[in-house]
């Protein structure tokens, strides 16, 4: 039974920090990944990073300061403004770091790293590597955890939590390379297994962003910090889905409806294209309900043709790879064609600002963690900002705890064979039903598509009771699903199903927290309650497992900084 | 409704010898549009839940799905049926890798040799408060070879990998020279002795097909006959870089 003192679940940016972090203060670190750490997700983000450099000529008197204020209003002021405020003040310290580590950012004439306008930001201060900016961060982290050796376990699957005398001990593991399942303690673990993305039917997200990690910590009893809160980014490939990045409108692009108008006008006069994600998805929404979508249907234009050639290919060479091989369209000769779809969950496992959870033992950094940094609405460039400066945090963490002697200490082996045990029950039991069980793609399609049509952009309360009822529905049928191909190597089947019932508790985490707030807050729209509300709604959501649903609770919102007040752009 | 057959290759260690393997054809319905991906998938949820392929972004940018299809290399996720021209979809895994099940390769020896040209920033100057100045003409230098998703398509052309086991192949040569042309790496003579060898750089002769099989449309033997310039130049003439 292989043993570490840190088990880190996620080989994407969070993980990855976190990991190389506590391998540098001498902790026997392992990360268990269930694709190679350089396929993650991370990889796909594009548009940068921020941190208050003032290395652009618009923003020699860029503080993080500015920076906190910018995500805290971004976050319509449900972000806990003490960790924001942390966040930007760690910010410009990890970029440096990932710059001395070999991070290809793009650079100023001076030498000194390139910043760009995104959404919501007071000054240019998104760092970018041209519009694969996650890709080479990525990158520079994989290389650096190879260079100090960091103990990987690739394609290995983590199902469950290993808890143990209250305190958690590891985790158990399908190995897609050799088949069958392993415990792996340890006397800590960060989780950071990303967003739950996949829970919606037209998400930017890879395939692997199911959430998994965050439902093992729900099912372990750590709650889901707002999950109610889902960043629908406004520029979604039509038929694919796949993200056209914010640097797009930060480098100059316009949104133009069917009319041939620059409508977001109407909206944000100020910020015009670069308001936030959360206003500007709901502005070509309502755009498109009103039949001004491009000839009357579903979408509108992303116009990048006035950049020029040579900006497009320097600055945005992804997005034009992306849109000529999945869309058939050249940005530099038309239009992309877009709309909003889900990009970010900004809830997730409920964290301090070190990463710990209530449960000792257990930490979790990035996508799957709700510190809460992002509150309601997620400015574009902190995601990959928070993976990077949580992640380090959360390493830092678990060597103080370590170091503090909060170890677990006893032997766990016991812990850990029963839970393998338990894994493999619930496996022969999925797969005694076989194909007269439950169909478990047949529920996913149908989840996949309530989360998308009754949990969007606009929500109202008889259309998300309906979806809600459905996702209750699917959550029994879980209870009945088959496995139809129990055995063998690099079993897509088992994972896929295993999978499942922790996509649909998120889903009904979703669900009951729309449905419970009444108001509108950042990406929460509702049409029924349009206003924010202060006096009843400054909370976070906790939502707690139990068998018969979440159980929900609210937690107050750190504030003491920035006077919440209306958001206008 | 219109379909599309995709015949794919398929191996499972538990019933057939090591080596061997079968093709196995599925009928697909194909409506607006189907990637190569998408079809897999539809075939591992509706038809043989068995179907072992690897996936995550399903947005050319990971690097987890290159297989050979109808005859050339190429990402499973980026590959419309549409631009395929047939409705017979011919799927193979990697070819010339040891295989795990059906499309998946065993990637092992492709990433220690990746490790072993020490894939990392190395320095020795005391860093900077701030970054490290980089000229964007510095930074040009590196635009080819960041570009690099290690998807493992080059290394499963080269005739030059098939023949001689320990070559590092195109993808981990195509790291050292990325690493090689960065304005900010000071390794003076540590990562050289690990290409500059038979098993390095000098096992490349040019045929280029890894330039062919990139997905991404980089140019590994560039960055390997750079190299190969370099080590002249820093035996010749003592040069450091």
């Amino acid at each position: 039974m292989p043993h570490h003192q840190l088990i880190v679940v996620g080989g994407g940016l969070a993980g990855l920090r976190a990991a190389v972090e506590a391998k540098a203060s001498g902790l026997d670190v392992a990360v268990l990944s269930q694709v190679h750490p350089g396929r993650s997700h991370s990889s796909a983000a594009q548009g940068g990073i921020n941190a208050a450099l003032a290395n652009h000529p618009d923003a020699h008197d860029d503080t993080p300061e500015k920076h906190a204020f910018d995500t805290v209003k971004g976050s319509d002021y449900l972000a806990d403004q003490d960790t924001a405020i942390q966040m930007t003040k760690d910010a410009p310290g990890v970029i440096f770091e990932m710059d001395h580590w070999g991070c290809p950012f793009s650079r100023f004439d001076d030498g000194r790293i390139a910043q760009r306008p995104f959404g919501g930001a007071g000054y240019p201060r998104t760092c970018y590597g041209a519009d694969k900016t996650g890709h080479y961060l990525l990158h520079t982290l994989v290389e650096r955890a190879y260079e100090r050796q960091v103990k990987m376990y690739i394609e290995v699957f983590v199902t469950s939590l290993i808890v143990d005398e209250g305190r958690c001990r590891g985790v158990v593991a399908y190995d897609m390379i050799n088949g069958g399942f392993h415990a792996f303690t340890a006397d800590a673990v960060v989780m950071a297994t990303g967003g739950a993305g996949r829970i919606y039917g037209n998400s930017t997200n890879a395939i692997i962003s199911t959430g998994a990690g965050a439902a093992m910590a729900y099912h372990a009893g750590v709650p889901a910090e707002d999950m109610e809160f889902i960043q629908f980014h406004p520029t979604g490939l039509l038929t694919t889905h796949i993200l056209m990045s914010e640097a797009c409108r930060g480098e100059g692009g316009y949104l133009v409806n069917g009319e041939g108008e620059r409508f977001m006008a109407r909206y944000a006069p100020k910020a015009m294209e670069l308001a936030p994600r959360d206003i500007t998805a709901r502005s070509i929404t309502t755009e498109i309900i009103e039949g001004r979508g491009i000839n009357g249907e579903d979408y509108v234009h992303l116009d990048l043709r006035h950049l020029g050639a040579e900006k497009i290919l320097e600055r945005l060479p992804g997005i034009r790879d992306i849109a000529i091989h999945f869309e058939g369209v050249d940005p530099i000769e038309e239009p992309i064609p877009i709309r909003p779809v889900q990009h970010y969950t900004m809830g997730g496992i409920d964290t301090d600002v070190d990463g710990r959870t209530r449960l000792p033992g257990f930490y979790a950094a990035g996508e799957c963690a709700c510190v809460s940094v992002h509150g309601a609405n997620r400015l574009g460039g902190n995601s990959l900002l928070e993976t990077i400066v949580f992640g380090r945090r959360a390493g830092m963490a678990v060597v103080a705890d370590l170091e503090g002697g909060s170890a677990g200490g006893g032997d766990v082996s016991a812990a850990g064979s029963a839970a393998v045990s338990a894994m493999e029950a619930r496996v022969a039991e999925l797969a005694s039903r076989g194909a007269d069980g439950a169909d478990p793609y047949a529920i996913r399609a149908e989840m996949i598509a309530t989360t998308r049509d009754y949990f969007g952009v606009f929500r109202e309360e008889s259309v998300m009771r309906t979806g809600l009822e459905t996702l209750r529905r699917l959550k029994e049928r879980c209870g009945g699903i088959g496995l139809r191909n129990a055995a063998g190597v690099f079993n897509l089947d088992l994972m896929r199903t295993l999978e499942l019932e922790g996509m649909v508790d998120l889903a009904l985490c979703v669900a009951e927290g729309a449905l419970a707030r009444t108001e509108s807050r950042g990406s929460h729209s509702r049409t029924d309650f349009p206003a924010r509300d202060d006096e009843r709604w400054l909370v976070h959501t906790l939502a707690y497992y139990t068998p018969e649903g979440p159980r929900l609770e609210h937690a107050p919102v750190t504030l003491g900084t920035f006077e919440p007040q209306e958001r206008k752009y | 409704m219109r379909t599309v057959n995709f015949h794919i290759k398929r191996y499972d260690p538990a019933r057939d010898a090591k080596g061997t393997s079968r093709v196995e054809a599925f009928e697909i319905p194909y409506e607006t549009s189907l990637t190569v991906l998408e079809g897999l998938f539809h075939i591992q949820e509706h038809q043989d839940p068995s179907l072992s392929f690897r996936y995550c972004c399903r947005a050319s940018i990971c690097g987890s799905c290159a297989m050979y299809i109808n005859g050339r290399y190429r990402l499973a996720c980026q590959t419309n049926v549409l631009h395929l021209h047939t409705d017979e979809v011919h799927v193979d895994p990697l070819p010339h890798l040891p295989l795990v099940k059906d499309l998946v390769c065993d990637m092992d020896d492709f990433f220690a040799k990746y490790e072993y040209v020490q894939p990392w920033l190395q320095r020795s100057s005391q860093e900077p408060a701030k970054e490290i100045l980089q000229s964007p003409a510095d930074r040009h230098k590196l635009n080819m070879p960041i570009d690099c998703i290690l998807c493992g398509a080059c290394y499963s052309s080269c005739p030059s990998v098939w023949t001689e086991d320990n070559y590092l192949g195109p993808a981990a040569l195509l790291k050292a020279y990325r690493f090689e042309v960065d304005s900010r790496d000071e390794a003076r003579k540590e990562r050289l002795p690990r290409w500059d060898n038979e098993r390095g750089v000098y096992r490349c002769h040019t045929i280029a097909n890894c330039i062919e099989a990139c997905p991404k449309e980089l140019s590994p033997t560039e960055g390997i006959q750079w190299l190969k310039m370099a080590a002249v130049r820093r035996r010749l003439f003592g040069r450091a870089k």
